[in-house]
């Protein structure tokens, strides 16, 4: 799976550069976010930009980091969400758990806001 | 003039790196129905995502059994389409144990549960889900009506 790894303002920014999240490759995604919360980046923002496509695995996935990272008070932001993509998360009501912001400059914005 | 009638047969490896051709041709199956009147992207969406939930449940369930014959290591897939519904049957060749009535009528998600999302698309993206016991194997057959 191709994923890129940014720091930005304290948080790490993980981008998925796959158009589809399946079985095939959920797995190296959980793990992915698993071991940066492991490694104290307990604050993750996902960019979704680039996905087409994202089964129950994938959205397992995202929900076993958001448990991982709230268990360590951190969080699993999501951002750039196509629309197909969105209505899964509204169709499971994972709109409700996760934090969703249009993109990058708003997600970071509503963190510092929050700080201050 | 009505719709034909169209099957298409597939048998895969039980390998999750099929996923992808499965859900495409769930996709392309939306494009060629000739009079659908609903959201054509969203049914694209959808029967993708339930192919590759019924597939993944079947790989799973295969690789849950220690199967020596060649056959038993393939997921079959048959697509029915016809004027007023898609039917879904993907056989598998597992013990069968984790999928149940209850399970396919789940109408909520439990967000504690990461794994029941795939089988909870089914059931709230199809008309009717279904998984019975056959002599070699077991059969998840899903139903959406047009």
């Amino acid at each position: 799976m191709r994923l890129v790894e940014e720091k930005i303002n304290g948080f790490t920014l993980l981008s998925i550069e796959e158009e589809r999240i399946d079985a095939h490759n959920s797995e190296e995604l959980k793990l992915t976010i698993l071991h940066l919360i492991e490694d104290g980046e307990i604050n993750i923002i996902v960019q979704l930009k680039n996905v087409r496509f994202i089964d129950g695995s994938g959205l397992g996935a995202l929900l076993s980091g958001h448990k991982n990272a709230s268990s360590k008070s951190g969080k699993i932001i999501l951002i750039t969400i196509q629309p197909q993509v969105f209505s899964m998360f509204e169709l499971t009501r994972l709109d409700r758990v996760f934090e969703i912001y249009a993109n990058l400059d708003e997600a970071i914005n509503c963190q510092l806001e929050r700080l201050i | 003039m009505s719709q034909s009638t169209i099957q298409i047969d597939v048998l895969i490896p039980t390998q999750t790196k099929y996923l992808d051709l499965i859900g495409h041709i769930g996709e392309r199956v939306a494009k060629v129905l000739d009079h659908y009147q609903g959201d054509r992207d969203a049914l694209a969406y959808h029967l993708n995502l339930v192919l590759t939930e019924a597939t993944t449940y079947a790989i799973k369930q295969s690789h849950a059994t220690e199967n020596t014959n060649a056959i038993e290591n393939n997921v079959r897939i048959l697509i029915k389409i016809e004027a007023d519904s898609v039917n879904i049957k993907v056989y598998d060749h597992g013990i069968g144990v984790n999928l149940n009535t209850e399970t396919l009528q789940q109408t909520e998600l439990d967000h504690t549960k990461e794994n029941n999302i795939g089988l909870f698309f089914i059931k709230k993206l199809m008309d009717s889900a279904t998984y019975t016991q056959l002599d070699d194997g077991n059969v998840l057959e899903i139903i959406k009506y047009l």
